[in-house]
């Protein structure tokens, strides 16, 4: 057998044995099993939901405010539209949203914390103070400044929370930089002549890979419940394109009557952000085990 | 006669104290003029109790700390001031082997980074990096390992192979066995010495341990607190050790044969006991006060 496919077996196996032990972790199955399919319903919403025509302004007043049934399954709104395929749809704006902001929060986050973590000295000041102030605004008041400047639209909003998210990052990945930057394997490879861009993300990089991935997985979470609060408040994507939290919102004023309208879609978003919670947690029992080998 | 591989000449390191208001209220002298020579293709051993300065002078060698006066000249040119690289002429096997290797990359890519720091051609790499594994006796199939599924002794021996890949000339060792098996200990000194006749390498080894670096070692320098109290030939220093601290360390060697006994150098006990090092040199000094000394032959 040639090296590299030795080398692909190596690596199989290894990765063979963390799912093993991933799977015996009920908890974080349950996790990656609502993620899955929420992912899968967000990106095959229209060919599985019941009336995908019902994400439109569509009106049907003949059956509107109907409770759950077996042809509505969430039960509908005031005009008549079916909230199981809305709140389908809705999953597609919060993880888009996820996606987006920490898309653009970890590369970034990640870059300042290995800089200012590896250097220290003045560039460490500069970054870690501003990430300090940073950290000092809620995201939420940052995207309500940014609605009342600019528009109320998802665009400004994911702006707005991506502007401040990479702080978090900054912050974990410069803790580990400081730890990692005095071990002998950093000083070896600088007695060596590798170059700093080498230190960096081949070195320092790959051991704050378990970190992150807890992390991004935990923040998913929250950056759904914050992308909800948003559009709840009016401040999101505007109707009628369904997102979970307008849902929620528009559904508020039937209540308690109609309290499917509300309590279903926020169900969703419970589901949604426990789904990444659990994967987060379940990823970081399986890279403490493996830190401790 | 010839060139040294290693000459220091009146090295010194200071570190600030600074109290909690960020200002220096003095200064710990780590290193206190040290100069030494090793000429090519030596062993020198350089012995002394942690704290002593032994691994500071090891990192200004390397240019991981720059020295605070003196000068380090490795095979003719100094390396002070050159922005913390020595370059290849030297090279460093750490203290710990569990650390110095990266825990993330696998061997191959941890041996590959000297080589693709000094442009060695890409298409090369992969039968270089199992040369160097063959040199220090492990087989070609360890550069997919990750460090943890190697013992001690064989990831000290993938930091020597990753130490030599870039052919250095100079080979500074950092107590590269202490954290090792007594076992291990002789094997990986036994491949030091070979590998040291085969590809002509000097080195300076670093190290607490007396015994092993009587056996190593051609010429041997006595390091306490950031000076060297004696230094010369390795049986000379060992059979008629001039200075107490070399003395008190020699006694402190376990033996465990007659023979072994009679070579031990006596120091005076104090209380019945081989006294710390600063008793020693006040008592020497005549600074001691009424505690009863006896002089005794070894311990």
């Amino acid at each position: 057998m040639s090296d590299e496919a030795v080398a692909g077996v190596r690596r199989l196996s290894n990765a063979y044995q963390n799912w093993y032990r991933f799977s015996r972790n009920p908890t974080a199955m349950i996790g990656l099993t609502i993620v899955i399919v929420c992912i899968l319903a967000a990106i095959l919403a229209p060919l599985i939901t019941p009336y995908p025509e019902h994400v439109g302004a569509v009106v049907n007043f003949r059956a509107r405010h109907l409770p759950p049934s077996a042809e509505y399954w969430f039960g509908t709104d005031n005009v008549g539209r079916d909230i199981f395929t809305r709140v389908v749809f809705g999953l597609r704006v919060s993880l888009l949203l996820a996606v987006v902001v920490l898309g653009t929060a970890i590369p970034f986050g990640t870059v300042l914390g290995l800089l200012a973590g590896y250097y220290g000295g003045w560039v460490e000041i500069v970054i870690m103070r501003v990430t300090d102030i940073a950290l000092a605004i809620p995201p939420l008041v940052m995207a309500l400044a940014v609605a009342a400047v600019l528009s109320p639209d998802l665009i400004n909003s994911m702006m707005a929370i991506a502007a401040l998210w990479w702080t978090w990052h900054t912050r974990l990945i410069y803790s580990i930089t400081r730890q990692i930057r005095t071990q002998e394997f950093v000083e070896a490879a600088e007695t060596l002549g590798a170059g700093r861009f080498h230190i960096l993300f081949r070195e320092i990089l790959p051991n704050c890979v378990s970190a992150l991935a807890v992390k991004t997985s935990l923040d998913c979470g929250f950056v759904i419940l914050v992308g909800a609060s948003l559009s709840f408040l009016g401040l999101g994507i505007q109707p009628p394109t369904p997102d979970l939290g307008t849902l929620v919102a528009s559904g508020a004023s039937f209540l308690p009557d109609y309290w499917w309208e509300s309590v279903l879609p926020g169900c969703a978003i419970l589901f949604l952000a426990l789904g990444f919670n659990l994967l987060g947690d379940g990823l970081r029992d399986l890279f403490d085990v493996e830190d401790v080998r | 006669m010839t060139r040294p591989m290693l000459e220091i000449a009146d090295l010194s390191k200071s570190f600030p104290v600074r109290n909690a208001f960020g200002r220096t209220v003095g200064e710990v002298k780590a290193v206190d003029r040290v100069s030494l020579r090793i000429e090519r293709g030596c062993v020198y051993g350089l012995a002394g109790e942690s704290g002593s300065g032994k691994s500071t002078i090891a990192r200004m060698i390397m240019g991981l700390t720059p020295p605070t006066a003196g000068d380090i000249i490795i095979d003719g040119e100094s390396v002070v001031g050159r922005g913390g690289r020595s370059g290849v002429k030297a090279q460093m096997v750490f203290q710990n082997p569990g650390s110095s290797l990266n825990p993330r990359r696998t061997v191959g890519q941890s041996l590959s980074v000297p080589l693709a720091a000094h442009g060695h051609p890409r298409d090369d790499r992969q039968r270089r990096i199992g040369e160097l594994l063959e040199m220090v006796q492990l087989p070609a199939d360890f550069s997919q390992r990750f460090p943890h599924e190697l013992s001690g002794g064989q990831k000290q021996r993938v930091a020597i192979a990753r130490a030599l890949a870039v052919a250095p000339k100079l080979l500074v060792l950092d107590e590269p066995t202490s954290a090792l098996d007594v076992s291990v200990q002789a094997k990986v000194i036994d491949l030091l010495v070979d590998l040291g006749r085969r590809l002509d390498l000097t080195f300076l080894f670093i190290s607490h341990d007396l015994s092993l670096m009587r056996n190593f070692a051609q010429e041997v320098g006595v390091l306490y607190r950031g000076r060297i109290v004696e230094a010369g030939d390795t049986a000379r220093v060992f059979e008629n050790p001039q200075h107490d601290y070399t003395r008190l360390l020699l006694a402190s060697v376990p033996v465990i044969s007659e023979e072994e006994e009679r070579l031990r150098p006596a120091i005076p006990l104090i209380d019945g006991e081989i006294p710390t090092a600063e008793k020693l040199l006040a008592l020497r000094q005549g600074a001691a006060g009424t505690e009863t000394t006896t002089e005794v032959h070894g311990s």
